[in-house]
């Protein structure tokens, strides 16, 4: 298949991976951080860390939207879904497939719909504004989230709306922005990092600018990276590059994809209609002051947070649970007291084990057991 | 202790344990996956079948008065009713047909059970119906018999159909997965996930279009041809439908305690279905088939067994993909060719597209 075999081709990866040995410094530990869920799913999907020198680390990033989202905001989006809107229309609920096993207090998306609650799976945020004009008797919802890779579309869907005067249509919006998450990472006193894999599909949108501050002012070299084995193999042989010289500089290794300036269209389109919040909750993160985006009030008529009366449900994570320092990267997902027990795919207590962008799906799916045995030889050997 | 008590002592220390505490079914408890296991090992299991230790299979094989038959059912909820490549009427006829087969059975007969929604266009059921007594014609299974029942509009998605087929064994060849060895090979028919992706697609919510279709078929006569070429070798067989491959050999992998080896790149998958796949976040081996089979077969028998499905019509992708190791026990690890290794886990309910 075009666009994607190449970037997986034996002899190269096996090449690349040599060229990674030869670079790494053996008297060194590399801690590396992977900023974007997509590229924690590829490293466990294609087995990369049998690839890498055991004294790289890659510690998994904020970079996983349903992650990173409060219960709260799940709770008050299904809260929703029941009511009608103020012409008495009942409401669909319409969300990507990431939301939909994404648990609330009262249970995910999936589960309401189980109960018979009217909830849809779109591909994109047009799906749901269609999905409204073929419904004129209900009201449609679409739960947006995600972060400046997906808010254009929503943008974009919701200038259509105006423009088209589709009044049964409104967004829930929880777009977040990735730097200042970054940032935040990098103002946690426990955090050690090298170096960051910075992300592929954001940087399409926001370009490679945005990341300047990193290396101005934490010295730390970030290179954008692609998502396929290649791409992410070559992106830790650019960074060991820049470690070895001792430089930091931002570096564009997913220049097929990634304008250096990024995309001006999108950027405007995003300019239009979303405007940043002073402050957002971030789950496990917890508030980050202008993290996050709202709908402008041109559009007050689209947005269900003006249109409806939002409950703002606030729900703390369970004690026990850890998934802050796992998205902050301070532990690794099987370090976490719930890790396959209480927490598991089909049983969620946290986002991370719901999305395959989430390091602990990931990491359950394709590596916990491959981890489990090899600490039980260690351990009998 | 009264007479009574020492009897309520004997009842309740001899009552079938029942293990499945959720408190309601989920639509995982139907997807094939962990759920699906636990509702029918946790609750179906103890109350129905006592205290059997025989692995769950996909029929059950039995003798009665000397005569020995296989028997097996499957209810069918498919929407949309049609589909490129089948409908919902093919689809019950040949997936009771495979489930005798990959049990080492030749589907004899078959009894019908149609639950249909008042309002139901007639024209829609006499094509199901038609498209039904094709598919028994091709698979040579008799349907001998039925039931009716329709439920008031709204209560139920069209059509439901449920069959219940009887088979007559194979000779010389005899499925069990405590047979299976290290060193084993396992062999896939041809390419997976057409159906599953196809059925996706056809729901129209995705607004994506492919030339796909599904693989819906009798897969007796490649079943047939292997167990010429291999019967006594063959140890295990099953149709990866809901759940896909990754559940069906996760469920061999538990069932006898050793590990599969998957060689990742052997698997074979068309382009239409990997590109869906990459496009919505999915994993083909998660994916549902409806007419391909796996299976475990003696190494020395492999390539005899390969040998005789690539001379079979419809068996010309058949593969060696992968093979019966000590570790991981209990699981499955696929490899790629580039060194890069991953535990592929059962299914988690329905596979959802992935967008942001």
């Amino acid at each position: 298949m075009r666009f994607v075999d190449e970037f997986r081709e034996p002899e190269l990866v096996t090449r690349t991976a040599d060229e990674i040995r030869r670079l790494a410094d053996p008297a060194r530990h590399y801690r590396f951080m992977e900023v974007c869920g997509g590229h924690t799913h590829a490293i466990y999907r294609f087995g990369l860390k049998d690839l890498l020198p055991s004294n790289i680390e890659l510690i998994h990033g904020p970079g996983c939207p349903v992650c990173v989202l409060p219960m709260g905001r799940v709770d008050d989006g299904l809260s929703l879904a029941p009511s009608n809107d103020s012409q008495q229309r009942e409401v669909i609920f319409a969300a990507f497939g990431d939301m939909m096993r994404v648990p609330g207090t009262t249970g995910s998306p999936l589960e309401h719909k189980a109960r018979g609650m009217d909830v849809r799976i779109v591909y994109s945020p047009s799906d749901a504004l269609k999905l409204a004009k073929a419904n004129p008797g209900k009201h449609v919802m679409f739960f947006a989230i995600g972060f400046e890779t997906t808010a254009p579309s929503t943008a974009l869907t919701l200038m259509r709306a105006k423009s088209e005067g589709v009044h049964n249509f409104s967004v829930f919006c929880n777009h977040v922005t990735i730097i200042p998450a970054i940032r935040a990472i990098l103002d946690s006193p426990d955090m050690r990092l090298d170096a960051f894999i910075g992300p592929g599909h954001v940087s399409t949108v926001i370009g490679c600018r945005p990341y300047e501050w990193i290396v101005q002012n934490e010295r730390k070299p970030i290179v954008i990276s692609g998502f396929e084995p290649l791409d992410m193999l070559q992106s830790i042989v650019m960074l060991l590059r820049q470690l070895n010289r001792g430089e930091a500089k931002v570096e564009n290794q997913y220049r097929r994809v990634v304008p250096w300036e990024g995309n001006r269209a999108a950027l405007r389109a995003m300019a239009e209609v979303f405007q940043l919040r002073p402050y957002f909750e971030w789950r496990g993160l917890g508030f980050i002051s202008q993290s996050a985006l709202r709908i402008r009030d041109a559009y007050a008529e689209w947005d269900t947070e003006q249109r409806f009366d939002v409950p703002g449900v606030r729900v703390t994570d369970p004690k026990a649970a850890q998934c802050g320092e796992v998205l902050k990267g301070v532990l690794k997902p099987h370090q976490c007291k719930l890790f396959g027990r209480e927490c598991t795919p089909e049983h969620p207590i946290g986002a991370l084990m719901v999305s395959s962008e989430g390091s602990c799906a990931a990491y359950y799916n394709y590596e916990h057991r491959k981890t489990a045995m090899v600490n039980i030889l260690s351990r009998t050997a | 202790m009264t007479p009574a008590a020492v009897l309520r002592n004997i009842a309740e220390n001899t009552a079938p344990q029942v293990r499945f505490r959720e408190p309601q079914i989920e639509m995982a408890h139907g997807a094939g996956g962990k759920a699906s296991r636990r509702l029918v090992e946790g609750l179906f299991a103890p109350l129905l079948f006592g205290a059997s230790l025989e692995p769950l299979a996909d029929a059950a094989h039995l003798s009665i008065n000397g005569a020995k038959i296989a028997i097996t059912t499957d209810s069918f909820v498919v929407k949309p009713l049609s589909f490129p490549g089948g409908s919902i009427g093919e689809l019950a006829v040949n997936g009771t047909v495979n489930d005798l087969a990959v049990s080492g059975a030749r589907a004899e007969a078959m009894v019908v059970t149609f639950v249909l929604e008042a309002g139901l266009p007639t024209e829609l059921l006499e094509a199901e119906v038609r498209a039904m007594a094709n598919a028994a014609r091709k698979a040579g299974v008799k349907i001998t018999g039925g039931d009716t029942k329709v439920v008031e509009h709204g209560k139920a998605d069209r059509m439901y159909i449920t069959t219940t087929g009887i088979g007559s064994p194979l000779p010389g060849v005899r499925i069990d997965p405590r047979s299976v060895k290290r060193g084993d090979k396992v062999v896939l028919s041809g390419p997976i996930g057409d159906h599953g992706i196809t059925i996706l697609l056809a729901r129209g919510e995705l607004d994506l279009e492919a030339d796909l279709r599904s693989d819906t078929r009798s897969i007796l006569p490649l079943v047939e041809a292997m167990v010429a070429a291999a019967g006594p070798a063959i140890r295990w067989m099953r149709d990866p439908t809901r759940g896909g491959a990754a559940t069906s050999l996760n469920e061999l992998a538990r069932d006898c305690g050793l590990g599969i080896a998957l060689f990742e790149d052997n698997v074979p998958v068309r382009d239409a279905v990997r590109g869906a796949c990459e496009l919505l976040g999915l994993d083909p081996l998660h994916i549902a088939n409806e007419g391909q089979f796996l299976a475990v077969v003696a190494r020395e028998f492999a390539d005899a067994a390969i040998t005789a499905l690539h001379a079979t019509p419809g068996g010309e992708q058949a593969q060696i993909i992968g093979e019966v190791c000590d570790q991981p026990a209990g699981s499955v690890l696929a490899s790629t060719s580039y060194g890069g290794s991953r535990i592929v886990d059962m299914l988690v309910g329905d596979p959802l597209p992935r967008i942001c």
